[in-house]
């Protein structure tokens, strides 16, 4: 549980193969609220993923700063766009290795694995497991953390709608049961109103915040068809904007 | 069974061989120049009785070991500095190519002529010759080495130790076993060779003692004694442990 406030006055992704350099982001801002789910919508290669990785500390070729509520360093997770899994160790072991040691982090990783209804794989490896699985497994891995931040790359990008509504379900209930901040990226404008509390739409580039859009359904409405298209519509710009 | 089945296979394979060898001998009929596997293992025999065999293989697998041990050590420092620096790789690796073609006599003989004809310079000398061996193929690994793993075991905070034990060196195991395969057979052969040229003892120092007899059962003992040591390694160390360290893949 953490607020974090991004300030960033520029980042230029680098000239590759040919391709001059472009800039991604310009005297960009953004605040999160602590304990907020915040979604970021906006289209594919716009600097999404780019804005994560740096808030995660992973990409420190910009000028600007991330700064966080409640102190430097705050524990994160991140779940990628791929499962980003340690093929050469099993489940438990993939979900046990940013904890700790010992048997208190063994305890949390079980729970959280049975959680998801992992229990059977513990011992098994990642490339044994399907695609949803593998998602699954760094589901788990994130929330065995405890983050105080969690951020999260379309990570139900590429399964069928079933599984990828299975997975929101299970990502809800987590959240409700292990409250934290969020960022959430996609580029689904029905999986941003169904699971986040305020959702950003960016455009660009260099990227700017197009409308920021307060989400205030309950867990039902959430649900509810005609509750989440409502929302929809404001969020792709058809209705008032709550700050804009 | 599995375990049964490879080694029937090998038997079988080792069979073949033996039985080629044997038949060409007979028909050759010029046993001072081809011996028949029978008179091979007979000299292996006599030369195991006189304990000469096993202090020489003893003293020859000391130095493959040693050799073997400070190339791996240093080339695959070398090969994952080449790997992951680029400045380095353009600064050092002209060398690599370098040494990697330079004829493995001139290296021995110009350690025997710089530091002497002492056991340190035959080692050095064998190692030297592999170094760059193990860098070029531990280079490839390095600069194969996973960007999204590495950016995932930072964002959990992994650490150096745990980074490199769980993420770095499962990768680069495949290329340590294929440069450790490699370079065992090179080292087998060069040792051989710095022995002949500068060692008062060794299976290298025998074979050269039994060229002047022109004992060709001797020279074929030894390489045999020689050849069953190597698979022994094969089978009992290097595949064993290739299959552990890939026990993962599907």
């Amino acid at each position: 549980m953490t607020g974090v406030s991004i300030e960033i006055d520029e980042k230029v992704f680098p000239a590759a193969g040919g391709a001059p350099a472009r800039p991604l982001y310009r005297d960009f801002r953004l605040e999160l609220a602590d304990r907020s789910f915040v979604a970021l919508l906006g289209p594919s290669g716009l600097g999404k993923t780019t804005l994560l990785n740096m808030i995660a500390g992973v990409d420190h070729g910009f000028s600007g700063r991330i700064s966080f509520s409640r102190g430097p360093n705050p524990r994160i997770a991140y779940v990628f766009q791929s499962p980003r899994l340690l093929p050469w160790r099993t489940v438990l072991q993939n979900v046990l290795l940013p904890l700790p040691p010992g048997a208190e982090s063994l305890k949390r990783a079980r729970g959280v694995l049975s959680d998801m209804g992992l229990a059977d794989a513990e011992e098994v490896y990642p490339e044994r497991l399907s695609l949803g699985m593998q998602r699954r497994v760094a589901l788990a891995r994130a929330f065995a953390l405890e983050p105080e931040l969690l951020l999260m790359d379309e990570p139900f990008v590429s399964l069928d709608e079933a599984n990828a509504n299975r997975l929101r379900d299970l990502l809800a209930e987590l959240i409700e049961a292990r409250p934290t901040t969020v960022l959430f990226v996609t580029h689904d404008s029905h999986e941003a109103v169904r699971l986040a509390d305020r959702v950003v739409v960016l455009g660009g580039p260099p990227v700017r915040v197009v409308r920021d859009v307060r989400v205030e359904l309950s867990r039902e409405g959430r649900l509810t068809l005609g509750e989440v298209e409502r929302v929809r519509g404001t969020v792709l710009g058809a209705g008032p904007t709550v700050a804009a | 069974m599995a375990v049964a089945g490879r080694l029937g296979w090998w038997a079988l394979s080792l069979a073949t061989f033996v039985a080629i060898w044997w038949v060409v001998a007979l028909l050759r009929q010029d046993f001072r120049l081809l011996p028949t596997p029978d008179l091979v293992l007979a000299a292996l025999i006599a030369a195991a009785k006189t304990g000469a065999l096993l202090t020489n293989l003893l003293i020859t697998m000391a130095r493959v070991a040693a050799s073997f041990f400070i190339a791996m050590v240093l080339g695959s420092a070398l090969g994952i500095l080449l790997g992951m620096s680029r400045t380095a790789d353009r600064l050092i690796g002209p060398w690599v190519v370098l040494f990697l073609n330079l004829p493995a006599l001139v290296i021995i003989i110009l350690c025997y002529v710089w530091f002497g004809l002492i056991e340190s310079a035959a080692v050095a000398a064998v190692a030297i010759n592999k170094i760059p061996n193990v860098a070029v193929t531990l280079r490839e690994g390095a600069a194969a080495l996973s960007r999204d793993l590495a950016e995932m075991a930072a964002v959990y905070r992994f650490g150096r130790w745990k980074t490199l034990r769980h993420v770095i060196l499962p990768q680069l195991s495949p290329y340590f076993a294929a440069a450790a395969r490699s370079g065992l057979a090179l080292v087998w052969k060069i040792v051989l060779v710095v022995e002949l040229l500068g060692r008062p003892n060794g299976v290298g120092f025998e074979l050269q003692t039994a060229f002047q007899l022109f004992d060709v059962a001797t020279i074929l003992a030894y390489a045999l004694a020689f050849g069953l040591i190597v698979q022994a390694i094969e089978l009992g160390i290097i595949q064993p442990w290739e299959r552990l360290a890939n026990r993962w893949r599907r």
